[in-house]
């Protein structure tokens, strides 16, 4: 196995891996609009604690 | 909208990859790679990645979508619903035709992987194996072994007649299609409509949600198996792992010339047309563009949905389990048990079948605990052929329930009658291959170029790019490459019109072997007069799917379909 050799594997097989796990983490932690939109029971009215 | 939706994110990504990764990942793309220029193979690889594959998947993702807002999700209903005329109905039956004879053959190779891994996990096979070195001499024990199990391999198959000298040709088959991989098929024919009866989410989705992370365990198992290998035979030193992945790696091509190897060099690899147009077909073939599935598929997410971003999820995904888990199994291990002119052999040809159906298991008879990872090896095949079958249903049950207004049940059954007057079509004329070959180059090969070539244009110059990017980046958080425009309305066209011409000049204007058949094997005949004939079927029905969809609209009391 040439140096060339060992550079386009690793590159390729990081390069995917990386490509890959980045899409799984933005998919998994990308909030979807409708959790950003807030209905009035989500307000929380501190004033009523008591 | 369409009326089912996926049930996440996360679920219609693990079903687009699922689809997109098949055999071809695990055994064609190592192949085709190693015959091109080894390690060179990357850089046409990734350019076609990024101005073939990503763009035409994102063209396919935004229409789908766009037709799912208008309540359909077959590719004649989503066509139409783009243009507003009825005529464009029809360029949708290529995508109804192509992924369901694909199925027909798929099925096929599908039940191979699971009846290989069944006779290698219950013992059968080394039944056969020890059967055969009992009567071998000394020194050619292994050798017989592996005879034994290529022979096997074939009979079941029914690729090989048993017993040339004593039945007549279609009887042999008939017996051993009956004995050998019928059941098999019945199996993966029941489990396949099983799934798409119960429905996107809770067949496609929940199935996929498990065998995918089963298809990458069973990979990574073999992946470590294959890196431990190291010199498993140190009376031959150069047949050692590290050799073995520098074979696959290195930026040297080899090309087999009467039968001995000759190497290509890194730059000459890289100026041959054919490198280029190798590397758009494996990109082509293995992300499952063209196919008119993902427009399906697409079809059932959410308009709030970052459809860009999931479109690049599971082209990254493909990638990943062709590259860096494809690209470091089969070619390393079959050099140091088979030797490189055998993997030439195969890849030059582009022979998936041959690479893993008999070069493979004569590894796994050298291989220590190799009955184990053979049938591991087919486990995995199977489900990653499984995965890829299901999204192969899913467009055509989709145009019967919309189009015929169908209920689920009676599409399933007509799709099942279909599908497996195909299958037993391919399965009984199997001897050498040639309806399963032709089935391939007919509408694996020619009509999915043709599909893809029309649906970049009709993208970008009949959908308009405002519109349809538009589509896309609805919902996106991922921000879409501003050359993107100029990529689709120019590069990927321009490069899909070069690869098809390629690919039409060099197939069928120069009167390849393909051609020479068609006029004169009756065999071959019968195979494309069978395409004609489910092509023009599904004409037919996409014409009374029209008529009908014009009656709904006229009368606006009634429900969209």
């Amino acid at each position: 196995m040439s140096p060339t050799g060992w550079i386009i594997m690793l590159t390729s097989v990081f390069g995917m891996t990386a490509l890959f796990s980045w899409c799984i983490f933005k998919v998994l932690t990308h909030k979807d609009a409708s959790d950003q939109i807030h209905s009035p029971a989500d307000i929380d009215p501190h004033d009523q604690d008591d | 909208m369409a009326s089912e939706k996926w049930g996440s994110k996360l679920g219609v990504i693990l079903a687009v990859t699922g689809s997109a990764v098949g055999l071809g990942n695990f055994l064609r793309f190592p192949g085709v790679a190693c015959a091109n220029g080894g390690g060179a193979f990357m850089i046409p690889y990734i350019i076609a990645f990024l101005i073939v594959g990503l763009p035409i998947a994102w063209v396919e993702w935004a229409m789908g979508r766009y037709g799912g807002k208008k309540g359909f999700s077959s590719a004649p209903g989503i066509f139409r619903a783009i243009t507003g005329k009825d005529r464009s109905a029809q360029i949708g039956t290529l995508a109804l035709i192509i992924p369901v004879i694909i199925y027909m053959w798929y099925v096929s190779i599908e039940a191979w992987c699971l009846g290989y891994a069944w006779k290698y996990w219950s013992g059968g096979m080394q039944t056969i194996v020890t059967a055969a070195q009992q009567a071998a001499p000394t020194d050619g024990k292994i050798d017989a072994g592996i005879q034994a199990v290529q022979n096997y391999l074939l009979h079941f198959a029914g690729i090989v007649p048993e017993n040339e000298n004593t039945a007549s040709g279609n009887f042999r088959i008939l017996r051993q299609f009956t004995q050998g991989s019928l059941p098999f098929l019945l199996f993966c024919f029941t489990i396949n409509f099983i799934l798409i009866y119960r429905g996107i989410n809770k067949g496609i989705e929940w199935f996929c949600r498990w065998a995918m992370p089963a298809l990458l365990f069973c990979a990574l198992l073999i992946l470590v198996r294959v890196l431990t290998l190291g010199t498993p035979n140190p009376a031959n030193p150069d047949a050692s792992i590290l050799n073995g992945l520098g074979f696959m790696w290195n930026p040297v091509g080899h090309n087999l010339i009467d039968g001995g190897l000759v190497q290509v060099s890194f730059w000459e690899a890289l100026s041959r047309p054919q490198t280029w147009l190798a590397a758009a077909g494996q990109i082509f073939f293995s992300l499952s563009v063209g196919f008119g599935i993902i427009m399906t598929y697409a079809s059932y997410t959410k308009k709030e949905d970052d459809i860009a971003l999931s479109s690049v999820s599971a082209a990254s995904g493909n990638g990943f389990f062709e590259v860096a888990l494809g690209g470091m199994i089969v070619i390393p291990a079959a050099f140091i048990f088979l030797g490189p002119e055998s993997i030439i052999s195969a890849g030059e040809k582009a022979s998936s079948l041959s690479l893993g159906f008999l070069a493979l298991p004569g590894v796994f008879e050298y291989m220590p605990a190799g009955h184990f990872f053979g049938g591991l090896f087919f486990f995995l095949l199977f489900i990653a052929a499984i995965t890829s079958s299901l999204s192969m249903l899913q467009p055509a049950i989709a145009f019967l329930e919309e189009g015929l207004d169908l209920s689920r049940q009676a599409a399933v059954t007509l799709l099942g009658f279909i599908t497996a007057i195909g299958a037993l079509f391919v399965s009984l004329m199997s001897h050498g291959l040639t309806v399963l070959d032709h089935l391939d180059f007919w509408t694996g090969n020619f009509c999915i170029y043709l599909l893809a070539t029309i649906e970049v244009i009709f993208f970008s110059y009949v959908m308009g790019l405002d519109r349809g990017l538009k589509e896309l980046a609805s919902g996106a958080e991922m921000k879409l490459p501003k050359i993107l425009p100029f990529v689709l309305k120019y590069i990927t066209p321009l490069f899909l019109l070069i690869i098809f011409g390629w690919w039409l000049k060099d197939q069928v204007f120069s009167n390849g072997p393909y051609i020479q058949a068609l006029q004169s094997d009756p065999t071959v005949q019968l195979t494309v007069g069978f395409i004609i004939i489910t092509t023009l079927f599904f004409s037919l029905l996409v014409h009374i799917a029209v008529r009908r969809w014009n009656k709904i609209e006229a009368t606006p009391q009634e429900e969209s379909p």
